[in-house]
């Protein structure tokens, strides 16, 4: 828990400013609400864009960075286009959830970030996303037998992807990938370098 | 007047009054009924030729009234003014063809209505006489502006600008007000996004350097008597001089004090040197001269501040502001910024329910803020504990639960209060009034009026009028006035007030209110020099006099005159002020003895015109009905009514009063005996909201009307008779179906037995 003297203060708000990506805007929210009302999952979120905004403001650190509320977001940008201020609230919230990751107090096992996982690991190996390795780890995640299960539910959709060639069987082997992996991986690894150079320290 | 009566009728045949009236009759009835001398018809009276004919009878033959039926009043005034002689008009056009239709079954009844509004008109005529100038006072162009703040250095300024001399008193030793108290102003350029410095040291300066302004510091007004066009003011001075100057007109802008935090215990006011009003903010702010903003307690440097904002406003609790002071949200705004300017990374947090930032600058410069850092949080505050480190408890409204914080220093974001004197009216109409349906007896009253003298402050203006001592006041001490259409206008006439005094504002809406009051009192002063009114009759120079020998002192004229324009004289008969009066006649309705009238308004002007319109026999079944309408907004929205041809029932005989307060009951208890069958007046709102063009007249009316059932008893007569009605100026479909449901109402109960 915070203490008294950072509450309704600005620590937090210019950690998220610093950290955050559009994590600038928060500071300009006018607290209409459009953005909550405008959600069209706002009844799954715990905290809609606006509390979040107002607990950052709040200096409640802990309790929206372990928050599953911005991993809820499915990008629709209703919130966007609704904003009479114009805060970039979908970006924000990716932002935020990205930066609770980072610090590791995102909440474990929130199905958003384990699928975002599987699909960044998919995509380093080979720099291109294996659709059928993507579709089994996703069957697979929650054991052997309820992959089972899940893959039986879904035989009808595989083959039909199979016979218009939008999957392919043989990608089980390996697969396609980009020219230079390795090239890749160091793109990836020099722009992780300056990302983490930006990062300030508020602990 | 002592010269012959040469009476000169003119009817106007154009607009299709000739082809629906029979003109020729109409002349008859002039001539033969209304006694005019002479009457001729022109098929176009307003225009140049017809103009030319009215202007050769009254060149040439001497014409000294005259008569012309033609279109409403309201209409072709330009065309017919004629102020050398007595005018009256018959609505022929707007009053009779445009709201019959043009049928044969309905001629006859139409015809009657238009004879009977000439007969109207000639009577009318007959019992008038030219209005001219009292010359009670001669033109003095000097403009007093009470109060040096900001407003009261604008006014004088702008008066001075347009080459008027101005007196200015301020009480204090300096000129400035509470802005020269303050560190920065609200921006007032694009792009509105940081506090600016005020101009109040270069006003200062041009208002010393310039010769047509003349200021008297550590000065009050000891006496302001007389009325617009010849004001004699004595200044009291601290070190008990005294001096005397006359003027034109007064420009009243005294400011507002800031809310006593001291009525607000649970934001721990008086229990910590570091809970200080906004107002004293600015004080710390300036007297940091540059560096951090230190705190009271100890002097040291401010790192966090909260603002709590509504702090004793927008509050239903007693001893609280019922209304938000408008420009709170924006200062603690700006106020947040001096710390983010003077003291490096100061959080501050401004706690607010409903932040409102109207004006100019306003969104901009919440924006601005919001830039700045300044941290915004919608929560209520309940309570602040003193201590080293204050803590703020509030409910946070967004999270819906109960929060703390803590900070070094606490802003409360007061709200303003008027700096008015004493209300005339508190214990008869102010707040100490009795409530509707309430009774008192002799005693409370008397305790009321006690309780008054405490609470009351000094005065201001010091008047020597009958009426009190100062602007009577509407609520919560601002003053009244006609705040939709006259919104300068105080109910003295010639006094204008401005700036906060008259409704909470910043500064920028307190300088173009500065400048619209002295505009006013420009116009006041020039008026007055005329011998012509102010609004809304401005350039009337009929004006009130009275027969002292019928006259019984019984002082209803004295009280009842909205805007305090009668004193007494020494032997106690009333003293009409020419220049203070609004012409409204509200003392000529007030009148048991009807001794009060206007040269072209008065008990006869109306009561010849009720008396003169033709009562047909009971077995002809033909009703009449007589309307009272308001010339303000009832006979307008007649007027339009006709205009968008709406039909009025032909029994009805309008007249146009000056106000409904100008109503005489004579004229009821006349026309009820002179067998009309209904009588319906309309007025204007009143209440707390009134749209009375002079403030009063419409719930004097209603009141005086609320006794006329006596009347009707005595007489036999059914109560729903008579009928008193509020009328806009945008009911041009009700106003007409109000007379219409008479006639209906008439039709059930049957015609008045008193018709001979």
């Amino acid at each position: 828990m915070s203490t008294n003297s950072q509450k309704y203060r600005n620590s937090f708000l210019k950690e998220v400013e610093a950290n955050v990506e559009e994590g600038e805007w928060v500071k300009m929210c006018m607290q209409c609400g459009v953005c909550a009302g405008s959600c069209p999952l706002g009844k799954h979120w715990d905290h809609p864009p606006q509390e979040i905004f107002m607990m950052i403001r709040a200096g409640k650190r802990e309790e929206v960075l372990t928050s599953d509320s911005m991993w809820m977001c499915t990008s629709c940008y209703n919130c966007i286009a609704r904003c009479p201020r114009g805060l970039p609230i979908t970006h924000i919230m990716h932002g935020l959830a990205t930066y609770a990751k980072r610090l590791g107090l995102a909440p474990k096992n929130q199905p958003t970030q384990g699928f975002s996982q599987l699909f960044w690991d998919n995509l380093m190996k080979k720099g291109r996303v294996n659709e059928l390795k993507m579709g089994l780890s996703m069957y697979f995640k929650d054991g052997f037998a309820q992959g089972v299960k899940n893959a039986m539910a879904n035989q009808k959709l595989g083959q039909n992807m199979m016979k218009a060639k939008r999957m392919n069987a043989m990608e089980i082997m390996g697969g396609h990938g980009v020219k230079s992996p390795g090239d890749l991986a160091k793109i990836i690894k020099k722009a992780q370098e300056i990302e983490d150079g930006k990062i300030q320290d508020f602990s | 007047m002592a010269e012959e009566k040469k009476m000169a009728g003119f009817v106007c045949t154009g607009c299709g009054i000739g082809e629906r009236l029979d003109a020729g009759q109409l002349e008859t009835t002039a001539t033969r009924d209304g006694k005019m001398n002479t009457c001729v018809q022109h098929d176009m009276l307003c225009s140049k030729e017809g103009v030319q004919v009215i202007r050769d009878t009254i060149d040439n033959d001497g014409a000294t009234h005259v008569m012309i039926a033609a279109c409403s009043r309201r209409a072709k005034v330009e065309a017919f003014n004629f102020p050398e002689v007595a005018m009256t008009r018959a609505n022929l056009r707007e009053g009779v063809i445009w709201v019959r239709p043009d049928t044969d079954e309905n001629k006859e009844t139409t015809q009657e209505m238009a004879d009977d509004y000439i007969r109207m008109a000639c009577a009318e005529a007959k019992f008038s006489t030219k209005p001219s100038k009292s010359g009670e006072q001669e033109l003095n162009k000097t403009i007093m502006v009470v109060g040096g703040g900001i407003t009261g250095m604008t006014a004088a300024m702008e008066a001075a600008a347009a080459g008027y001399p101005v007196q200015l008193i301020e009480k204090s030793g300096a000129l400035g007000g509470r802005i020269a108290e303050y560190y920065k102003v609200l921006p007032t350029r694009s792009p509105y996004a940081t506090p600016q410095e005020s101009s109040i040291a270069e006003m200062a300066a041009a208002i010393e350097a310039d010769d047509k302004i003349t200021v008297h510091l550590n000065s009050t007004l000891a006496q302001t008597s007389g009325a617009p066009g010849r004001f004699s003011v004595d200044v009291a001075t601290e070190s008990g001089s005294t001096s005397n100057f006359t003027c034109g007109a007064i420009a009243q802008a005294t400011g507002f004090t800031p809310f006593d935090a001291n009525k607000l215990p649970e934001f721990g006011y008086d229990k910590s040197a570091d809970v200080v009003t906004n107002h004293e903010l600015e004080a710390l702010a300036k007297a940091a001269n540059g560096g951090p903003i230190k705190r009271p307690s100890d002097g040291k440097e401010i790192t966090s501040v909260a603002f709590v904002q509504n702090a004793g406003q927008c509050s239903d609790e007693e001893n609280k502001l019922a209304y938000f002071s408008g420009v709170t949200d924006l200062v603690s705004i700006k106020q947040a910024m001096y710390f983010k300017e003077l003291n490096g990374d100061c959080d501050t947090t401004i706690l607010f329910n409903n932040l409102r930032t109207p004006g100019a600058a306003g969104e901009d410069f919440y924006r601005a803020g919001q830039e700045a850092m300044v941290l915004f949080s919608k929560g209520i505050v309940s309570e602040v504990v003193p201590g080293d480190s204050l803590t703020v408890k509030f409910k946070d409204m967004i999270l819906n639960e109960d929060a703390e914080m803590d900070c070094d220093l606490v802003v409360l974001a007061v709200g303003m209060e008027p700096n008015s004197g004493p209300d005339p009216y508190y214990a008869t109409e102010g707040a100490g009034a009795p409530q509707e349906g309430e009774e008192l007896t002799d005693e409370e009253k008397e305790e009321r009026a006690a309780a008054a003298n405490e609470v009351s402050v000094d005065s201001i203006l010091n008047l020597d009028y009958r009426q009190g001592t100062d602007l009577p006041q509407l609520k919560y001490g601002f003053n009244d006035s006609h705040f939709i259409c006259f919104p300068y206008e105080t109910r003295r006439t010639g006094i204008y007030a401005a700036g906060p005094v008259r409704r909470p504002m910043d500064i920028q809406q307190a300088r173009d209110d500065a400048a619209g009051a002295t505009m006013k009192a420009i116009q006041a002063a020039e008026n007055a020099g005329k011998g012509m009114a102010a609004h809304p009759r401005a350039g009337d120079l009929s004006y009130p006099s009275f027969r002292k020998e019928g006259c019984t002192q019984c002082k209803r004229c004295t009280v009842e005159c909205p805007f305090g324009a009668i004193n007494e004289d020494e032997k106690r008969y009333p003293l009409f002020n020419e220049a203070r009066c609004r012409r409204c006649g509200t003392c000529m309705g007030a009148c048991p003895v009807r001794v009060i009238s206007f040269e072209n308004y008065s008990i006869d002007t109306v009561g010849q015109q009720i008396k003169n319109v033709e009562i047909p026999e009971e077995w002809d079944e033909k009703p009449r009905i007589l309307v009272l309408a308001c010339e303000n907004d009832a006979y307008p929205a007649l007027d339009q009514a006709a205009m968008n041809g709406v039909e009025i029932n032909p029994w009805a005989r309008v007249i146009p009063v000056r106000c409904l307060g100008s109503v005489s009951l004579s004229w009821i208890t006349d026309s009820l005996n002179n067998g009309y069958d209904g009588i319906v007046l309309m007025g204007c709102q009143r209440g707390e909201d009134y749209q009375c063009h002079f403030v009063r007249g419409s719930a004097m009316a209603a009141e005086r009307m609320s006794k006329v059932g006596d009347t009707l008893q005595t007489l036999n007569l059914e109560p729903e008779r008579v009928v008193v009605h509020e009328v806009a100026i945008t009911d041009i479909e009700r106003a007409p179906k109000l007379i219409n449901d008479m006639a209906e109402t008439i039709e059930k109960i049957g015609m008045s037995p008193f018709k001979f």
